[in-house]
């Protein structure tokens, strides 16, 4: 059973960036990829996605710098101490080097410094979190930022309407005997074609077929972009994310009524509900963002707490966040939050092209 | 487990046909109205209903909804 207990680790502060335009799903473009299989309306009352953020130019990376200048400063932080950064993407600026590593020197960070990417999903803040929380956890390293997005996809093509931009930044601080962080962590990799892009990886190297465009579920996709199985995600997260959190509490030893918010992967609204009404929540303790932002893959849980609870967390407050999908793979954290948390205002982004770090 | 019972959730699923129009025999498919959206509707019907994890391949390969009766029933 993968439970893990961090007790000298806080969250300082978080923040997120995302581009400035707006894609509407009722109104879609030539840019998105709707499905001829249901209409935009219908969409919309399933998924909750009424708009969400789009870029052409911004990398997950340029997103997760804006956030991190803003939050840094918001901080009042002394770049020379952050000893460490984890960027969890699976849209990289490049295959190599780690994204983290341009990252160090963008920000102006000292090269004593921890800098690595992980590549997972959804699942992806409490992985990234948890990760970096066990090595501020041990006082090698004061202070950290953990930085997860998505973005700009690796090929050019038209995006689906269900997946929004974001880079998020959440700081890490060594903090003796904090409450703890408390998390669960679960994976079943026999659900790996549920969300894949098939070719582009070492398996099924990219050549000319990888391009050539196939039907799936009335959409026009090829091998290099990411296709679901949009059943079986949605059977996957209804019955994984309750027993993941029950599981939690369990071993704990603790109620899960007695968290203040509920913080999930904005999936989409029709599976997010379905989990609050299993659990028996009462919704106004379950924020969303994605009727905004889209679904934001790994940044949905800390997107969330940026834009929704930045008010209700001047005091503090105990949050359960689960994250579930591609792997299969889910974790669920319970966590208190302290009265000094720094929440940064959203960050906007314009449109423009980066010229550094450019080969 | 009854058939009925199964048929009438099922043809709740659907806002804008009429609920006699679904009988076990039904091609639920052939229904203008179906899509891969309510396809969600059924699993989680099933799941709230019957406490059973329906995969997408499960609803594929049913025809009729007595053929998904069926496989809702075998794994119960």
């Amino acid at each position: 059973m993968a439970f893990l207990e961090f007790k000298n680790v806080r969250i300082a502060g978080m923040a997120a960036g995302v581009p400035k335009h707006i894609s509407s799903n009722l109104h879609p473009d030539e840019e998105d990829n709707v499905s001829t299989d249901y209409s935009p309306e219908d969409f919309v009352e399933t998924t909750g996605v009424k708009e969400r953020r789009t870029s052409s130019t911004l990398c997950t990376s340029d997103l997760c710098y804006g956030a991190a200048e803003k939050l840094i400063a918001d901080l009042g932080w002394n770049k020379q101490e952050i000893e460490g950064i984890l960027f969890v993407s699976q849209t990289a600026d490049y295959i190599l080097p780690a994204t983290a590593c341009i990252l160090q020197d963008r920000l102006g960070l000292s090269i004593e410094c921890y800098a690595t990417d992980m590549s997972i999903g959804c699942s992806g803040w409490l992985y990234g979190l948890s990760s970096l929380a066990a090595l501020v956890n041990t006082g090698g390293i004061k202070k950290a930022l953990l930085m997860v997005g998505d973005a700009k996809g690796r090929v050019k093509g038209r995006r689906n309407p269900l997946f929004g931009s974001a880079g998020t930044v959440t700081a890490l601080e060594y903090s003796e005997n904090n409450s703890p962080m408390m998390f669960h962590f679960g994976t079943d990799g026999s659900g790996f074609d549920a969300i894949i892009t098939p070719d582009g990886g070492s398996r099924n190297q990219i050549t000319d077929a990888s391009f050539q465009f196939y039907e799936y579920e009335g959409k026009k996709i090829h091998r290099l972009q990411s296709r679901m199985k949009g059943m079986d995600v949605f059977s996957f997260g209804i019955t994984t994310a309750p027993k993941s959190i029950k599981k939690l509490c369990e071993h704990f030893g603790v109620d899960y009524n007695k968290a203040d918010y509920f913080v999930f992967h904005q999936a989409n609204l029709k599976m997010n509900n379905f989990i609050v009404r299993k659990l028996k929540l009462d919704s106004a303790k379950v924020p969303n963002s994605l009727h905004l932002f889209g679904n934001t893959n790994g940044a949905s849980i800390p997107m969330t707490i940026v834009t929704q609870l930045k008010e209700q967390l001047r005091s503090p407050q105990k949050l359960l966040c689960c994250g579930f999908g591609v792997g299969l793979s889910w974790g669920t954290l319970l966590f208190d939050t302290d009265k000094d948390i720094v929440i940064s205002d959203l960050v906007e982004l314009e449109d423009t092209e980066t010229s550094t770090y450019v080969v | 487990m009854e058939l009925n019972e199964f048929v009438a959730k099922f043809a709740e699923l659907f806002e804008d046909t009429d609920t006699s129009n679904f009988c076990g025999s039904t091609d639920f498919r052939a229904n203008d109205e179906w899509s891969s959206l309510i396809g969600l509707s059924v699993i989680a019907m099933v799941d709230e209903e019957y406490d059973v994890a329906l995969k997408g391949d499960d609803v594929k390969r049913a025809k009729t909804i007595e053929d998904l009766f069926n496989t809702v029933k075998n794994k119960m």
